[in-house]
């Protein structure tokens, strides 16, 4: 540990990400004071002043762990991801924007112009009959002002650069967070590139009554009221248990909600979407094509939406085509 | 499209089942069946084998399709692992879909060890159609244009730039 008062330096940061991140991180609730005896938190644009010259000012390495949440939307994000890479000892990618994209990488489906086009024209609620778009400098009486670059994609926090450790979860679950910190506290950490949560699916936490799976029709939500011993998929709900990474509890599917993946993918899976689909795809109780078609067809409308929910940007294809070059 | 670039080759991943589209292919080879060169065979046990993470990776790594090939429905010899090759088939097609990859680039056929003919035939047809749609060249999605790295060197700039309130 570095700091002068023999305490470590913790930072945490967000990059595109909703702030959800930081929330679970005060979910530790008392333990929180354990981890002020242990960590200077040095940089934390969400709870404590500080600004980015002091980090630049810091020596490289000075930092002994930073949680970094969000993807990496624009230059800003991908400059503070380089800054903080090389002021960081341990980087740790925290929460599933920072690992795999998550929902913010669902832009990745459209481009930066389409974008642009709904947030600032489209959408219901807006009102801009100037057309003003964001531009990255706007030159001003007083000098230039600038904003960051919006890119076509976004990318992962890996995808951007070299990152020690994954702590997966839209966010991830307090007690997950808690067990990163003590393996840092107390300097027993695992081998670099490990991802913390379970070795397993969230299935295995799961207590429902599981039997043969042999599904005629995909249900949505809002159609039924399921049965809360019976596996959810059994009943045809698409349940995305079967190939999310447990460390979660199984906490929705016990509130009769179906899990939606927000652990992303186990160890040893390249392509969270190819491996759910795959393993739904041996579920469907049809041998006949046309009728394979229908039921996908009609059970799952949006496939991107539901499989790559959360792994989309992080995934092999990582966006949809572009059509044309902006 | 108009734009057909007739040097285009196409690079096409085929996976093929061992025990009837591998020995379609083969017996299309010693009949001296005349098909297209475009696609790269690899064999695997079954048509059931054939992860859709296989396919996408194809893709992002520089495909322009893949082929996949099994026995016939009701010939597999794992007994209905071919039929799971199908549903995943539609899964997989139903998400490139949304994804913006054409249909002809992932093709399912089933040809048995006697359908050389056929199998080259399906070649030749997917070549073809694929020639139509140009290359994918997959990676290329990714890459931002060139404001990216002028946009990181502003920051820099801007830091330095910046006022601070003098102590």
């Amino acid at each position: 540990m570095s700091g002068t008062n023999g305490k470590g330096k913790l930072a945490i940061y967000w990059a595109a990400s909703c702030g959800g991140c930081e929330i679970s991180i005060l979910g530790i609730d008392d333990k929180i004071l354990e981890l002020a005896k242990a960590f200077d938190i040095v940089f934390c644009p969400c709870i404590a002043d500080g600004k980015v010259s002091d980090v630049e000012k810091m020596a490289d390495g000075e930092i002994d762990v930073c949680l970094f949440n969000g993807g990496i939307r624009t230059s800003e994000n991908e400059y503070m991801a380089q800054l903080l890479r090389k002021k960081s000892k341990v980087l740790v990618a925290f929460g599933s924007c920072a690992t795999e994209g998550c929902i913010p990488g669902l832009g990745n489906l459209h481009s930066r112009q389409a974008i642009f086009d709904n947030a600032y024209q489209e959408s219901f609620s807006t009102e801009n009959p100037d057309r003003v778009r964001p531009q990255t400098k706007t030159p001003v009486p007083e000098g230039a002002l600038h904003l960051p670059l919006f890119y076509e994609t976004l990318r992962t926090l890996d995808q951007t650069v070299k990152v020690d450790y994954y702590l997966p979860g839209c966010p991830p679950e307090s007690p997950k967070i808690w067990e990163a910190l003590q393996a840092v506290i107390g300097g027993k950490l695992p081998p670099p590139g490990t991802v913390i949560g379970a070795n397993t699916t969230v299935c295995d936490s799961c207590p429902r009554t599981r039997s043969e799976k042999k599904i005629k029709e995909f249900k949505r939500t809002w159609e039924v009221i399921p049965d809360e011993t019976t596996c959810l998929l059994e009943q045809g709900i698409l349940c995305c248990g079967i190939a999310t990474r447990g460390g979660c509890g199984a906490l929705c599917p016990q509130v009769n909600s179906p899990c939606i993946g927000c652990y992303g993918p186990n160890d040893d899976v390249e392509d969270y979407g190819a491996r759910l689909f795959s393993a739904l795809a041996s579920v469907i109780d049809s041998q006949d094509p046309r009728e394979i078609e229908e039921i996908i067809q009609k059970g799952i409308p949006d496939p991107v939406g539901t499989f790559y929910r959360f792994s989309l940007a992080g995934s092999q294809l990582r966006r949809s085509k572009r059509v044309a070059a902006s | 499209m108009s734009n057909v670039d007739p040097n285009f080759e196409p690079k096409i991943v085929g996976f093929f089942c061992n025990w009837c589209s591998y020995r379609a292919a083969d017996l299309a080879g010693s009949a001296r069946i005349t098909h297209a060169p475009n696609v790269r065979t690899i064999r695997v046990m079954c048509s059931g084998r054939v992860d859709p993470t296989f396919i996408m990776k194809a893709l992002s790594l520089g495909a322009d399709g893949v082929l996949i090939a099994g026995c016939h429905p009701g010939e597999c010899h794992y007994i209905e692992q071919n039929y799971k090759a199908m549903r995943r088939f539609h899964m997989l097609r139903h998400t490139l879909r949304a994804m913006g990859v054409e249909d002809q680039r992932v093709q399912l056929v089933w040809a048995s060890a006697a359908e050389g003919q056929q199998l080259a035939d399906a070649i030749d047809k997917m070549v073809a159609e694929i020639k139509q749609l140009g290359p994918l060249g997959w990676s290329q999605n990714w890459e931002e244009n060139g404001q990216r790295l002028k946009a990181l060197e502003d920051i820099v700039h801007e830091h330095q730039e910046a006022m601070e309130v003098p102590v």
